[in-house]
């Protein structure tokens, strides 16, 4: 046999995930269990969202994949060749062009459109992982709603840094009802989790899946005294000039000297090729 | 007066092995009850049933409820017993470490309770917490430190405080001083008697040590083999035990 089967998973693998995937949209936030099949990468390397993608893709998507907002990792061109090479879909690496989406600790900054799906790799699923390691015990305080844990975790970061330091994996609660791991994003990406576009997550070892709908109410936890903020670096972008983008720092030689630039590179691009300049661009081109 | 808690006819066995049976008994709010026995005598066994760890063969539970009056616990849903468990009960380990988070800080662990009903502002939770390690007389600058750095006198002691933060009216107690040496113990037992008088708790506390029970309970329950087999006020049952197991019990005591 020459020809892998399009989108390298089986039929009836892909039937089952679609199931898991619908039953998910129906219940947001909740993670729906699945049976995670092998695929040609080591976990941790984004077997969920590949999965994910798999089942959704048709031939006609234009797919992108980003890696923390990068298109040009190492992880995104190998995930990216992964379904050229398997499903022969059309890639690109603009925002707007793509039809599905498969991100790794990032949304890209141009806003989602409602025929978008953008699909993440989780590493870890369970909010609660970390407080409660059992896992017959988180389930049954997902079931019963019994949340006052995760504030623990936030009360923890207030005692001992005088603010709330989760600065990625910011729990979340979906539509009033699950707290949810919006995989290792940063906090500032946490607002636009309401978006037109439908957000899926993968977690490949972990045999999860779960998923935010259309304009579903996301609503990230905190104290009222220590209110939710979405933080980014104090510092415009260098090669771009972007203020509102979410910054890469970069140590650029021994004495300390360091830079700050737009992690989603297409995002930057776009701009540099609109003719925004950021600082250090205008000083190489003087 | 309506009981706080009216147990009938409760058993609990492990296949053929009993492990309590025919317990019955009323508790009445502000009482202390004190269960007494050897080890494998079941009294664990029957304050696990009776605070919804276990679910017993038979009997009932009947606890009083603030909204609803007295209801059987056995046959609550699973939320509702969760609830009482957060907010009208406590339970107090033997070993601290099964009652606390170990790795989080003093204030978290005491907090925790107050963030499972629904607090959610920061600076009353903080304060809420320190008022309390200050009645259990842990000093407030170690509300930040973890219950890992504490004594095990400490560790006890913040447990109950953490157990007490939400205004139980009941606690399940379960050797509470089991591992501590007695000044330690005489300490506890000391905070515990003025915390049950000043919040008007009841109180069901499973021992071996017939001091603790002294001290703190008002009624007695003596069992053997899963059975009770004396019941009476404190003082009564120790000064003038009738069934042969009690009388050995009491004399069994060493005096120094």
């Amino acid at each position: 046999m020459t020809e892998y089967n399009f989108a390298y998973l089986d039929e009836q693998t892909k039937r089952k995930i679609r199931r898991a995937i619908l039953k998910e949209l129906a219940i947001p936030g909740y993670q729906v269990p699945f049976a995670s099949r092998e695929k040609p990468m080591p976990y941790g390397w984004g077997t969920g969202g590949v999965q994910v993608s798999a089942a959704i893709l048709t031939p006609n998507d234009t797919f992108k994949v980003i890696d923390q907002g990068a298109d040009d990792t190492t992880n995104a061109v190998s995930i990216r060749r992964f379904f050229e090479k398997t499903a022969g879909v059309a890639v690109t690496e603009g925002t707007a062009d793509a039809s599905v989406i498969q991100t790794r600790h990032r949304i890209p900054e141009e806003r989602l459109r409602a025929n978008q799906i953008l699909v993440y790799q989780v590493p870890i699923p369970e909010p609660l992982r970390f407080l409660e390691p059992s896992e017959v015990e988180t389930r049954k305080m997902h079931s019963l709603e019994e949340y006052g844990l995760m504030h623990v975790k936030l009360y923890e970061d207030i005692s001992q840094h005088g603010a709330i330091a989760t600065s990625y994996a910011y729990p979340v609660k979906v539509e009033g009802r699950y707290v949810m791991d919006p995989s290792p994003i940063p906090k500032f990406d946490n607002p636009k989790l309401k978006m037109a576009a439908i957000q899926l997550f993968g977690a490949g070892r972990e045999q999860r899946i779960y998923a935010i709908p259309p304009y579903t109410q996301v609503v990230s936890l905190d104290f009222d005294d220590y209110p939710f903020e979405a933080s980014k670096a104090e510092h415009a972008c260098d090669i771009c000039g972007a203020e509102d983008s979410y910054l890469d720092e970069l140590i650029v030689d021994d004495d300390g000297r360091r830079m700050f630039m737009c992690s989603d590179t297409d995002y930057c691009a776009k701009r540099r090729a609109q003719g925004h300049v950021g600082a250090q661009s205008a000083e190489d081109a003087a | 007066m309506t009981p706080l808690l009216q147990v009938s006819d409760i058993a609990k066995s492990y296949g053929a092995r009993i492990g309590c049976t025919d317990v019955s008994f009323d508790l009445y709010p502000g009482e202390v009850m004190g269960i007494v026995g050897e080890s494998g005598s079941g009294k664990s066994t029957l304050l696990s049933c009776l605070a919804g760890h276990l679910t017993p063969d038979r009997g009932k539970v009947r606890f009083d409820t603030r909204t609803n009056g007295l209801r059987d616990t056995v046959k609550m849903s699973e939320p509702e017993r969760r609830m009482l468990s957060r907010t009208d009960w406590a339970f107090v380990h033997q070993h601290a470490r099964d009652g606390l988070r170990m790795n989080v800080s003093a204030g978290g662990n005491v907090g925790e309770r107050l963030m499972a009903v629904g607090a959610r502002h920061y600076g009353d939770i903080r304060d809420a917490a320190t008022d309390w390690l200050g009645r259990v007389e842990i000093s407030a600058d170690r509300v930040d430190d973890r219950p890992t750095a504490f004594s095990g006198g400490m560790q006890q002691r913040l447990q109950i405080a953490r157990n007490l933060v939400t205004g139980p009216r009941l606690v399940f107690m379960d050797e509470p001083t089991g591992g501590l040496d007695v000044s330690v113990q005489a300490r506890l037992l000391d905070l515990l008697r003025g915390l049950v008088r000043e919040m008007n708790l009841s109180a069901i506390i499973v021992t071996h040590d017939l001091a603790v029970v002294r001290l703190l309970a008002d009624r007695l329950m003596v069992m053997k083999d899963g059975h009770v087999v004396e019941t009476g006020l404190t003082d009564q049952v120790l000064d003038d035990p009738q069934h042969r197991y009690t009388q050995l019990l009491v004399s069994s005591v060493l005096q120094v």
